[in-house]
């Protein structure tokens, strides 16, 4: 396999540097291969606005711009909204939704340059952790394509990974960035909740949707991540108003003594023995970087899933409030007043998972119920978030896993809901504490299929974890195996 | 103090008022706020709540709440939140109200008043920051309701009383004061037929002594006339009912003009469960020391406080202080032309009758008054020195109101001059007592009716530009 779909986001940008292919040539060369695509990656493709992208690139070049990212292509997962390409959010709520503007972190990333190749599949508003909750169709996973690409950034996650893509968007509201990039062999971030902005993130839950990136490796994630972040003090109140550092910069960052700390409670019985191998290799090899190993305790793990599913449904069943059929989106027909137009429009566009959450959300803030559930998930929320603040002091990186286990077969989970919230255990804590954190590819499980690591950082210092993960990745290739490769 | 009672049973009302807030945007987004716009032509992608987009606090909004407070002497909480009140409604694009909840960001304070001649005061629990919805129209479409979303998030403000009124008049009285207040700060236009100013009336009878009864509230009440009208018929209905034996069910009540009646809209039975929870995309509200300093700093000399000045500082009489405080502009028109010619109570009087009556006549505000402060100095200053009569200052009043111009021209063109020469009216009195010798034969005799009479034959050959009083003062003189 060669050929510049197996660029990652640096490789391509030398290679536009040195003119051995055109922004419009890569743009092409992917556009051809999305077309083409079997594993339900993408949703939208609008091959006119791309090679336009393209062009303007080429142009920025030729006029003697330089830039990390400039031509360099890149795909969003649909949630954020875009004004070239429709913006549906997995749903059929939102079908040939065409928003009238772009995301923040669309247009920063276009600012930088960089070509949109079209719009990725997604679980309906980000709701579900196997891509198996779009309306349009799952995503398949690359490595086996009868299997999950993990979620709700599963289109992403597989873009990259059948290198459709050399890098992509996605959003994580509980571990919808990490999940995926570990099911799918590849290198995912999400940044502190508020480092990069949710204005034009479609609202799955408020509090903890954050946007983030999903490539090949550490280095190509710090050059997106660069240009995503920062403030954004018009459009969204609770984006971050910090500088962001240069990331790809401080890659190089010296590891020796770094404190890797590693919470019991991310090894217990829950944890299946291959991913459990795997990552201990991983952290031998941490180790063998000059790292420390300190073992601690994050108390309240377990907590974190009913904490997760009492906030998240209860803001998603407000967020959702606006699908209601009279502005835009999904309207049912012949209705015959106000409740009918409002409960048919929703539930015929809808998905079943999303009206789960809904009922559950209005369930937990209904009078009689909400001290009960919201407030006290609340409380136990802020303890989670203590509970690292309380692990930081010994460490500076916390390691672990991902998910339980690796990617399992589509339709296996379909008729036990909770059991798929449980397997959200190890992504759910730094969610509610709003910490950065990764996953990084480390390995292959019994059965074939990818094994991701975590690292969890304290507030902004997604530099740390970049660092941390990019000095593996120069140890270690399992960030450069793909599906491809194998076969 | 003792509250009036209505056929034996206490009013008890409490007032709720949306004041619409003077900025020039949305509260949570950048779209105008300007009334009477093509509708939805001010409605941006926050306020039609597209996906992706998310509400940002307009700092405008905030100041006007810090100075409503520093006017009622409230506290400003230096920390309060947003939260969202859940429901559906097609004019409600978010399908949820971003409104303060738990902790508003005014809370206490008290709103004072004269009341039966004494000051007065209503109590308030709080005010908080929200935003409007939007309109339905339901008369403009056969078979379907239309949607204006250009009012969905105008600020507004809602003004929370304690029950702290006992009758319509003192509840009016209240709003009436409340009313001048926000226009006074200038956080409100205050314009009430476009419903910048809306009251809520909560109303509950009960016998003296006796624990609060049960209450109605009284929705959207937007002129003062309506305001008592819907109250007193809503009393009425309630000792009706109690005296008939039936239980005051709690219920939100709508007032028709039309029939001067109340009438149920909803019971408590289906009463929405908000799901109010706080908003998590906006941070709690943090207002700095230094904030509402600054504000305090920039505020106005109060109604209540400049009414009391001005009767101090130009010897006025409580009644005048009071008329002429209804406005910052009406005040600041008084004390130009008050400093300007230096006849106070001349220009107290000229504004309350002849300029008052001008301007309600043709709906005009003081800042629209053809006649200036400047002009009416003027005009006052002619009267005070003698120079014209009252009559030919009507008269010249008219014209600068018509016309225009400058007061020594307009008496000069139109020969107003008063008559001042004592030789000449000496001559014209003379004859006139000559002329009349059985009106001065009738005059000795005491009758009053007859003196009158000369004056006015006296007034008509000078061509009424004679001085009435020194007229009068001549013939007595003569008749001695």
């Amino acid at each position: 396999m060669s050929g510049p779909h197996t660029w990652g986001v640096a490789e391509c940008a030398q290679q536009l540097e040195a003119g051995a292919v055109s922004a419009v040539e890569l743009a092409k060369h992917l556009l051809a291969r999305a077309q083409a695509d079997t594993h339900g990656a993408f949703l939208a493709l609008n091959p006119e606005a791309t090679l336009a992208q393209a062009a303007a690139a080429d142009a920025r070049r030729a006029a003697g711009e330089r830039g990390a990212l400039l031509g360099v292509p890149v795909a969003h997962k649909d949630v954020l909204v875009t004004r070239d390409w429709p913006s549906t959010a997995g749903s059929r709520m939102l079908a040939n939704y065409q928003s009238p503007f772009d995301a923040t972190v669309v247009r920063q990333l276009a600012d930088a340059g960089m070509v949109n190749l079209g719009k990725l599949n997604c679980d309906e508003f980000a709701m579900g952790s196997g891509n198996e909750h779009s309306a349009f169709g799952p995503a398949r996973n690359p490595w086996r394509p009868s299997h999950v690409p993990g979620g709700s950034s599963g289109g992403s996650a597989a873009a990259v990974a059948a290198r459709l893509t050399p890098a992509a968007t996605g959003t994580d509201t509980g571990g919808s960035i990490r999940q995926p990039a570990s099911f799918c062999g590849i290198t995912g971030i999400k940044p502190t909740y508020g480092r990069a902005s949710r204005y034009g993130l479609i609202a799955y839950a408020s509090s903890l949707d954050q946007a983030g990136v999903m490539a090949r490796s550490a280095h190509d994630c710090a050059l997106l991540l660069q240009a995503m972040c920062g403030p954004d003090p018009l459009h969204d109140a609770t984006s971050l108003d910090v500088a962001v550092p240069n990331f790809a910069a401080e890659l190089t960052q010296p590891l020796k003594g770094l404190r890797i700390g590693v919470p019991q409670e991310f090894f217990g019985d829950g944890l299946a023995s291959d991913v459990r191998t795997a990552l201990d290799q991983a952290l031998a090899q941490l180790l063998a970087l000059g790292a420390v190993r300190v073992d601690i305790s994050l108390p309240r793990t377990e907590l974190a899933i009913p904490v997760y599913y009492i906030i998240a449904p209860a803001e998603a069943s407000s967020n959702l409030s606006r699908f209601d059929g009279v502005r835009y989106g999904h309207r049912a027909s012949n209705v015959t007043d106000l409740a009918d137009l409002y409960g048919r429009s929703r539930s015929e566009g809808l998905g079943a998972e999303v009206q789960r959450r809904i009922l559950t959300g209005t369930y937990v803030l209904s009078h009689g119920y909400y001290d009960a559930y919201y407030l006290k998930a609340q409380q136990i929320r802020r303890l989670i978030a203590q509970d690292f603040q309380a692990a930081f002091e010994h460490c500076d990186v916390l390691f672990g896993a991902v998910a339980p286990s690796v990617a399992w077969a589509l339709g296996e989970q379909d008729n036990d809901p909770v059991a798929s919230y449980l397997a959200d255990i190890y992504t759910l804590p730094a969610s509610l504490a709003g910490l950065p954190a990764m996953s990084v590819p480390v390995g292959m499980g019994a059965s074939g299929l990818p094994v991701g690591m975590q690292l969890m950082g304290n507030y902004l210092q997604e530099s740390r974890l970049l660092a941390l993960a990019h000095a593996y990745q120069q140890c270690t290739d399992w960030h450069t195996q793909s599906p491809g490769s194998q076969a | 103090m003792s509250a009036p009672l209505v056929q034996g049973f206490e009013v008890v009302i409490g007032f709720e008022t949306h004041v619409q807030l003077a900025t020039q945007s949305k509260i949570f987004s950048r779209a105008s706020t300007a009334f009477g716009a093509e509708p939805n032509t001010q409605a941006c992608a926050v306020d039609l709540a597209l996906p992706g987009a998310l509400p940002v606090m307009n700092q405008g909004a905030v100041a006007c709440a810090i100075r409503f407070g520093l006017a009622v002497q409230a506290h400003i909480a230096p920390r309060s939140v947003f939260a969202r009140k859940n429901y559906f409604y097609p004019d409600l694009p978010k399908g949820y109200q971003i409104s303060q909840y738990e902790i508003p960001v005014v809370q206490g304070g008290a709103v004072a008043f004269d009341w039966n001649q004494a000051a007065h005061e209503v109590k308030l629990v709080r005010a908080h920051l929200e935003e409007d919805a939007g309109k339905s129209l339901h008369e403009d479409f056969a078979g379907m309701s239309g949607i204006d979303l250009n009012r969905a998030g105008t600020p507004l403000l809602e003004i929370v009383t304690e029950p702290d009124m006992r009758s319509s008049a003192e509840a009016v009285a209240y709003a009436r004061e409340l009313h001048r207040l926000v226009r006074w700060i200038g956080i409100c236009d205050g314009n009430m037929q476009e419903g910048s100013f809306r009251c809520d009336a909560n109303v509950s009878v009960r016998r003296p002594g006796q624990a609060l009864g049960t209450r109605r509230e009284i929705k959207n009440l937007n002129s003062f006339r309506f305001m008592q009208q819907a109250i007193d018929y809503e009393v009425r209905w309630q000792i009706e009912q109690i005296e008939d034996g039936h239980a005051i069910e709690q219920a939100t009540v709508l007032f028709d003009p039309d029939t001067g009646e109340t009438r149920a809209m909803r019971t408590k039975e289906d009463a929405a469960d908000y799901r109010y929870f706080p908003d998590p995309d906006l941070p709690p509200l943090l207002v700095a020391p230094e904030w509402v300093e600054r504000e305090r700093a920039a505020m106005p000399e109060l109604p209540r406080q400049r009414a009391s000045r001005l009767q101090q500082q130009y010897d006025l009489p409580a009644h005048d202080a009071g008329l002429l405080t209804a406005s910052a502009a009406t005040a600041d028109y008084f004390e130009s032309a008050a400093q300007a010619s230096g006849q106070a109570k001349l220009v107290s009087n000229w504004m309350m009758g002849e300029l008052t009556r001008r301007l309600n006549a043709q709906e005009l505000d003081i800042t629209q008054s053809p006649v200036s402060a400047g002009q009416l100095a003027a005009l006052v200053g002619r009267v005070a020195d003698a120079t014209i009569s009252n009559n030919a200052a009507k008269q010249v009043f008219d014209v600068l109101w018509q016309q225009g111009g400058e007061v020594d021209q307009v008496i000069e063109a139109n020969g107003l001059r008063q008559l001042n020469d004592s030789g000449a009216l000496e001559a014209m009195v003379d004859e006139v007592l000559a002329a009349n010798p059985d009106n001065v034969a009738q005059i000795r005799a005491g009758k009053d009716k007859a003196f009158n009479a000369l004056v006015g034959q006296v007034m008509k050959r000078s061509q009424g530009k004679a001085n009435p009083q020194q007229v009068a003062d001549c013939l007595r003189a003569k008749l001695q």
